[in-house]
């Protein structure tokens, strides 16, 4: 008897040692290499033995593995424990946490209207002045605008992301002899050239679940932005002049042509409502089937192109498919593009959190991060041949240049009624025939009153 | 995370488990050890304040701020703007319709269905596997069933290989393939049918299980007066289960009613399929208009108030009369 129950107790414990070893398996042990690490450009935040910034965000994954990375020296040289932890819901439970006062040290923020909605509670720390001086020194007055609530500076921005940009596959064009069009007018009739072969040139997918609609509202920004200027622009997204207004019309009406339009979309995935059920991910791919000419999608979308993995689809001027920016009205026009980023807010005073957010709003972070992969960023101070790929590099100079006009993705500026709901259910209801006077009397009363 | 978090994490979950036993633990041991007098006194609320607290904490008190956020706008004054918006806003009104298309069509279909079935398989060899058949769509959870069916009712374009078995379906008869779920309005009642497929078994079991209950006797009285089956059903049967058909329709109705997974899964509420409960979400928390969510949340418990006490009256008389 005594055995049997001896027996039983070592079941369970061998079954929890398999459990526990199991659970290991999940965790990611990393074995700490300190090495030698060259303290130099650390100096200057000082040091701050046994203290710990925690921070938060959406950025998960790989992203997220490669941003702990980004200040792993930092923390060797400061002695500050950075803790870094991303959730897919960030944005829905920033706002609740930090009124209940369970906000992390820095939450990183890629939308400058809920940037603003915090700085309206009274949730964020200033900036500081080593803060301050390093975003006049290494970024754009329109970046600097984004950090802004009210006249206080709260934050820098971190990374960027360009959108507008037309995907195509050279070798096509070469073949057809198309040539990369410069002006909208341009892109127009080659378009219709296109078209009057008998092929769909624009591949479009809207469809990304909750938020369906949205890759239908960076047109239309991309659009107001090039055809009415960066003042309406502002103008749009801050209801100085309503959604309905008829400069913002122009624009649906220009973008119609193309969404609209069963002669234009939707190259190998169907007619014009196929957009609405085609997911954004996919959208593009028919360009490596020759049934599709064009797609217009952000920088982001050169990982799309392998959709099993390998690297067959290579993104490059001479590859497989490269991009080319949404052309303006005029070619002798600057550049004005759209495109995202982040904002590290601080929720918590103190001197390692502002020595932390200093250190990432430097030229040094910003080269250790995009040197990394796969991101970019508006910093001044970085170096465009630390980006790890062609395109990357090409959208760093871009954001360097400074006769470019940079403008945030509108629905990201706009309050989260209009940006994150009822813009996006509008491009649905338009694609899907609604007249574009209707569909903006729609978007114009759900914009929250106060 | 590394090992070492894990076993931190492990270690956290086992003391908040003793913690919790020795909390139990004490407090039986002081109830016990309560006065004689008024003992019972001491024991009913030994034994209801844990719970009549964290209900306090976790039902009362949100429930009561919710009703003050749907009366506030941004800056905290006093308004009926969020009511006003979910009665005229034509997008906020559909979402209203459709939750009334919901509880109208959910509670009926899935308990008439639930009811003919479990009279059909009632006595009838292997009724045991008839019945977990039916049944087993409730052992999946909602975003699991709005997961399968989205790829039931999964849309390519014609000239494409159809991947959703609906459509391969229409395909194969030689008809267009159609965009189900973004077709209003046959897209609610589309998801409506995923609804009626989880609730028809739990109706069936409950149902199935009062039938048995109706004692023989009546049945064979009734056969003996020449009775034909329908005339059984329609007067023996159906008087006999009345209070688990009360039971069900009523749970049902509130499921329906609280519907959300099923929403959000298939289509986010997109293409005019939204219900209250999605709405609600999607307002307070990515629109961030936390007053329209709130007073969405207090429209749905206004919907749901009556059903509840229906259910809780239906219930008291059927114990009177017992």
């Amino acid at each position: 008897m005594r055995s049997r129950v001896n027996r039983r107790l070592l079941a369970g414990v061998a079954a929890a040692g398999v459990a526990a070893l199991a659970l290991a398996g999940c965790t990611g042990d990393i074995a700490d290499d300190d090495g030698d690490v060259d303290c130099a450009p650390y100096e200057q935040y000082g040091t701050f033995e046994g203290k710990s910034v925690t921070i938060g965000g959406t950025i998960l994954d790989l992203e997220a593995d490669r941003l702990v990375e980004s200040w792993k020296d930092f923390q060797t040289c400061t002695g500050i424990k950075v803790t870094y932890q991303g959730t897919s819901e960030f944005e829905a439970q920033i706002a609740v946490l930090a009124e209940g006062g369970n906000a992390p040290d820095v939450g990183i923020i890629p939308q400058p209207g809920l940037l603003q909605r915090l700085a309206e509670g009274g949730w964020l720390v200033p900036a500081s002045k080593a803060v301050e001086d390093n975003v006049d020194k290494f970024w754009s007055e329109d970046w600097k605008a984004y950090g802004t609530h009210d006249g206080v500076f709260y934050a820098a921005p971190l990374m960027a992301s360009i959108k507008g940009y037309v995907w195509y596959s050279p070798s096509a064009f070469e073949e057809a002899g198309y040539e990369i069009p410069t002006t909208l007018d341009e892109l127009k009739s080659l378009s219709e050239e296109i078209a009057a072969t008998g092929a769909k040139p624009w591949c479009v997918g809207l469809e990304s679940g909750e938020a369906t609609g949205w890759p239908g509202t960076d047109w239309i920004e991309d659009f107001v932005l090039r055809m009415a200027g960066a003042d309406v622009y502002d103008q749009w997204v801050t209801h100085e002049i309503p959604f309905n207004d008829p400069r913002i019309a122009e624009a649906f009406d220009a973008v119609g042509e193309y969404l609209k339009n069963d002669t234009m979309v939707n190259g190998g995935i169907g007619d014009v409502s196929t957009q609405i059920s085609e997911a954004f991910q996919t959208a593009g791919l028919p360009i490596l089937d020759g049934e599709c000419w064009m797609h217009h999608q952000a920088s982001f979308y050169e990982t799309f192109w392998n959709p099993d993995g390998g690297d067959a689809n290579t993104v490059a001027p001479d590859g497989t498919v490269w991009a080319f920016l949404l052309p303006p009205v005029d070619a002798d026009d600057p550049q004005a593009v759209t495109g995202g980023g982040e904002f590290p807010v601080a929720f918590r005073d103190a001197e390692e959190v502002e020595a932390f957010r200093a250190y990432l709003s430097s030229d040094t972070w910003a080269n250790n991060r995009v040197s990394l992969g796969g991101v970019i960023s508006a910093n001044k101070g970085l170096d465009p041949n630390v980006a790890s790929s062609e395109l990357l590099k090409q959208s760093i100079e871009i954001l360097q240049d400074p006769d470019t006009t940079f403008r945030f993705d509108g629905s990201d500026l706009m309050p989260g009624a209009v940006g994150a709901d009822s813009f996006w259910k509008g491009i649905v209801a338009w694609v899907g025939g609604q007249s574009t006077q209707s569909v903006l009397d729609t978007i114009e009363a759900s914009w929250p009153s106060s | 995370m590394t090992t070492a978090d894990l076993i931190g994490k492990i270690l956290q979950l086992l003391m908040g488990l003793a913690i919790f036993a020795v909390i139990v633990g004490l407090l039986i041991f002081f109830i016990d050890k309560a006065p004689k007098k008024g003992r019972d006194y001491w024991q009913l609320a030994g034994f209801l304040a844990p719970a009549l607290i964290l209900l306090a904490i976790g039902l009362v008190y949100p429930a009561f701020r919710t009703l003050g956020l749907s009366f506030v706008d941004k800056a905290g004054n006093f308004t009926f703007d969020h009511f006003i918006w979910a009665f005229t806003q034509p997008t906020a009104v559909r979402t209203l319709i459709n939750t009334i298309i919901w509880v109208a069509l959910v509670p009926t279909i899935s308990t008439i269905l639930g009811l003919a079935y479990a009279v059909f398989i009632d006595k009838s060899r292997g009724e045991r596997i008839y019945k977990a058949l039916v049944f087993m769509p409730m052992a999946i959870s909602f975003v699991g069933a709005g997961i399968i069916w989205k790829f039931v009712y999964e849309y390519k374009s014609a000239d494409r290989e159809q991947i959703g078995l609906l459509n391969a379906l229409v395909v194969a008869f030689g008809g267009d393939p159609v965009q189900w779920l973004q077709t209003d309005p046959i897209n609610t009642f589309l998801l409506i049918l995923v609804m009626i497929w989880i609730q028809t078994g739990f109706a069936m079991v409950v149902l199935s299980a009062a039938i048995k209950g109706i004692p023989t006797e009546q049945i064979e009285a009734a056969q003996l007066d020449g009775t034909n089956a329908w005339q059984r059903f329609r007067n023996v049967t159906v008087p006999g289960i009345r209070g688990s058909l009360v039971v069900v329709l009523t749970t049902i109705s509130i499921a329906t009613l609280k519907v959300f997974d099923i929403v959000r899964t298939m289509t986010a509420g997109n293409f005019n399929t939204s219900v209250i409960a999605n709405e609600m979400y999607t307002q307070a928390f990515r629109a961030s208009e936390v007053g329209r969510g709130s007073a969405l949340a207090i429209i749905l418990f206004v919907l749901v108030l009556p059903i509840v006490v229906y259910n809780v009256n239906v219930l008291r008389k059927q114990r009177e009369i017992r």
